[in-house]
């Protein structure tokens, strides 16, 4: 195990980022005050200091606490909808390369066309005709709406390579039904690509959640990443030399993300041995 | 052949435009939302109107915009309206039209989109090529790691950072905005630079970003055809190792990037619009931002349609070129 993760650093970096977050929010958790991420309960437009280490905020909340209290909902964001997108978009994708036929027709073809339309775009409709503002779970599921048009695509291609094995053929002349050989035959092998596309699509889904929270269309009470941001831009933080309170949030972002995109490409190593020679 | 791709590439572009025009009028619809009731009770809080008599406001106002008439017939409407490009009044900037303001937004964004994604899309896919060739000097490979991070984060952030840098910091660039606020709009040299000076840092926060991808995405394929027999085969006929590079390895390498961009356009335009955001640049990004927060519903649509509608051209545009860089496919009728 540790010798693979040697042969594999993008892995172990992804890993370790991502790793090294979570330990953050867990002691975060024990030794902040989450209660300070609310506004007005601290003083404003502190640059950090000892007791504020991450400064807070105009509105008078502790970036620290913003932080701990925050993070883990925008990454749940990310995961329900990833879950639901994966979920969704391996059905359809098994269905559609299994099968063949008119349902793969339709499948494609609406993957195909739904990727070239901007999601954000169609996203930002399904915000604004919600009545109101969105909850964090709300937002995973609007999110979720598109998230699956991704996955569909790219495990259909892969399905369609492992359909013709040998394997495969075997299975089917010895009687095994659809589901069986989908869920026994080829669900197996496509487990480690499988999961490379499930964080591929976490992390899409929380791109295209902090997009619509910077726009104004997220949850406004809940201080996620996304929010900062929106609050950030809206109080002109940037002109005024309130560095502290973008920073913090954009340097989570970006471990969030640089952990993800490694742990997508050292998964994919891991599903696709080839790559290894090459790289 | 040829003509069966043609006709079906474009039967593909009405039904996104079909498709957007009724995902826009219906799902406003499905969420009971009142958009002439809401910005009716919204003036009447601030104390610009009367609440007396806005039953009567409210049925006047729906028998202007048609909202009195049943469903089908508001749909055949607006399905008419939108193939005309008629979007209605803007409820915020009530006596301009939506055609207006999105007329004014469309030159800012098509001029630094198309300037960004063509210009990180030719450098990446090069820099891809030579990360690639074994005889590419070595320091080149120290750009992989810093093209893999900038690669993983979202234009905006880059763009946040990128502000505070050169236009807080260093005061080398502006902050906001299209041009500055004293300058006259027209053809100039003047304003030319004036424009160029406020489009640097949206555009460079589109375009490091995106060239990292590019690169990655063509180094992937160089890789992949590099192990081809032809080119085997054409290392062992001693052809000069530039012409492989270019004639063998390049040509073939670059097909699947066009897909990709086609592909990509809608990605890059979703991330642009928070650029434009963060800039306060004056395109359609901005635009929709100041809709959404105006609760703008006739505005945010026309935006939607419109940008859908030209991405779907542009991607329709590509596929029409393709066939010409791949003859395969006319040949084998796509």
């Amino acid at each position: 195990m540790l010798r693979y993760l040697r042969r594999n650093p993008s892995l172990t970096f992804g890993a370790s980022l991502l790793l090294l977050l979570l330990a953050f929010l867990v002691i975060g958790n024990f030794v902040v005050d989450t209660e300070d991420a609310r506004p007005l309960s601290v003083a404003t437009v502190q640059p950090p200091s000892w007791q504020y280490p991450f400064g807070t905020d105009r509105q008078g909340r502790d970036l620290l606490a913003v932080m701990v209290a925050g993070t883990p909902l925008t990454l749940r964001i990310g995961f329900i909808a990833g879950f639901l997108g994966v979920g969704i978009g391996s059905v359809l994708a098994f269905i559609a390369a299994y099968y063949r036929g008119w349902a793969d027709t339709i499948i494609r073809g609406i993957a195909d066309i739904g990727l070239t339309v901007p999601g954000l775009l169609v996203l930002i409709i399904i915000a604004v005709s919600v009545k109101g503002s969105l909850t964090v779970n709300q937002m995973a599921i609007v999110v979720a709406s598109l998230a699956w048009l991704n996955p569909t695509r790219t495990i259909r291609a892969q399905v369609l390579t492992l359909r013709e094995r040998g394997y495969v053929e075997m299975a089917r002349l010895s009687g095994m039904s659809g589901p069986a050989i989908i869920f026994f035959e080829l669900m197996p092998n496509l487990l480690p690509y499988l999961a490379a596309t499930l964080v591929n699509a976490v992390s899409s889904a929380i791109l295209a959640s902090i997009g619509l929270e910077v726009l104004g269309l997220g949850p406004l009470e809940a201080p996620t990443l996304g929010m900062t941001l929106y609050w950030v831009n809206y109080n002109a933080a940037i002109i005024n030399g309130w560095w502290w309170w973008w920073s913090a949030p954009i340097v989570v972002i970006v471990i969030v993300f640089l952990g993800l995109f490694f742990l997508t490409v050292g998964l994919d190593e891991v599903a696709n041995p080839r790559l290894r020679r090459q790289a | 052949m040829q003509v069966f791709y043609i006709a079906r590439r474009f039967c593909v572009f009405l039904l996104i435009v079909w498709l957007a025009a009724t995902l826009n009028f219906f799902l406003p619809k499905l969420s009971g939302q009142d958009p002439v009731r809401t910005k009716l009770a919204a003036e009447a809080q601030l104390g610009g109107h009367v609440q007396a008599g806005m039953e009567q406001m409210v049925k006047e106002y729906e028998a202007r915009f048609g909202l009195d008439k049943p469903v089908w017939r508001q749909y055949l409407t607006y399905l008419d309206d939108v193939t005309h490009l008629r979007f209605n009044y803007s409820i915020a900037n009530y006596p301009r039209t939506v055609n207006d303001l999105i007329l004014e937004a469309m030159p800012w964004t098509v001029g630094l989109l198309g300037t960004t994604t063509l210009l990180s899309f030719a450098i990446g896919t090069f820099l891809g090529a030579l990360l690639a060739w074994p005889r590419a000097p070595a320091w080149m490979r120290w750009l992989m790691p810093p093209l893999w991070a900038l690669h993983a984060i979202p234009f905006f952030l880059l763009g946040l950072m990128l502000l505070y840098l050169f236009a807080f910091i260093l005061q080398w660039l502006p902050t906001f905005g299209g041009y500055s606020p004293g300058a006259q709009p027209g053809w100039t040299w003047g304003f030319a630079l004036d424009v160029f000076w406020h489009a640097l840092l949206p555009a460079l926060s589109i375009i490091l970003v995106a060239t990292g991808g590019w690169a990655l995405g063509m180094r992937g394929m160089m890789v992949t055809t590099m192990g081809e027999d032809y080119v085997v085969f054409a290392e062992a006929k001693g052809l000069r190792s530039l012409t492989i590079f270019t004639r063998y390895c390049l040509r073939n390498a670059i097909l699947p990037q066009v897909t990709a961009l086609a592909i990509a356009l809608g990605q890059i335009l979703s991330g642009a619009v928070l650029v434009e955001v963060i800039f306060g640049y004056p395109g359609l990004g901005a635009l929709l931002f100041q809709a959404i927060r105006e609760n703008d519903h006739f505005l945010i649509q026309g935006i939607v349609f419109t940008v859908i509608v030209a991405l779907g051209i542009a991607t329709l545009l590509m596929d029409l070129i393709y066939p010409w860089l791949d003859p395969r496919i006319s040949h084998r009728g796509g």
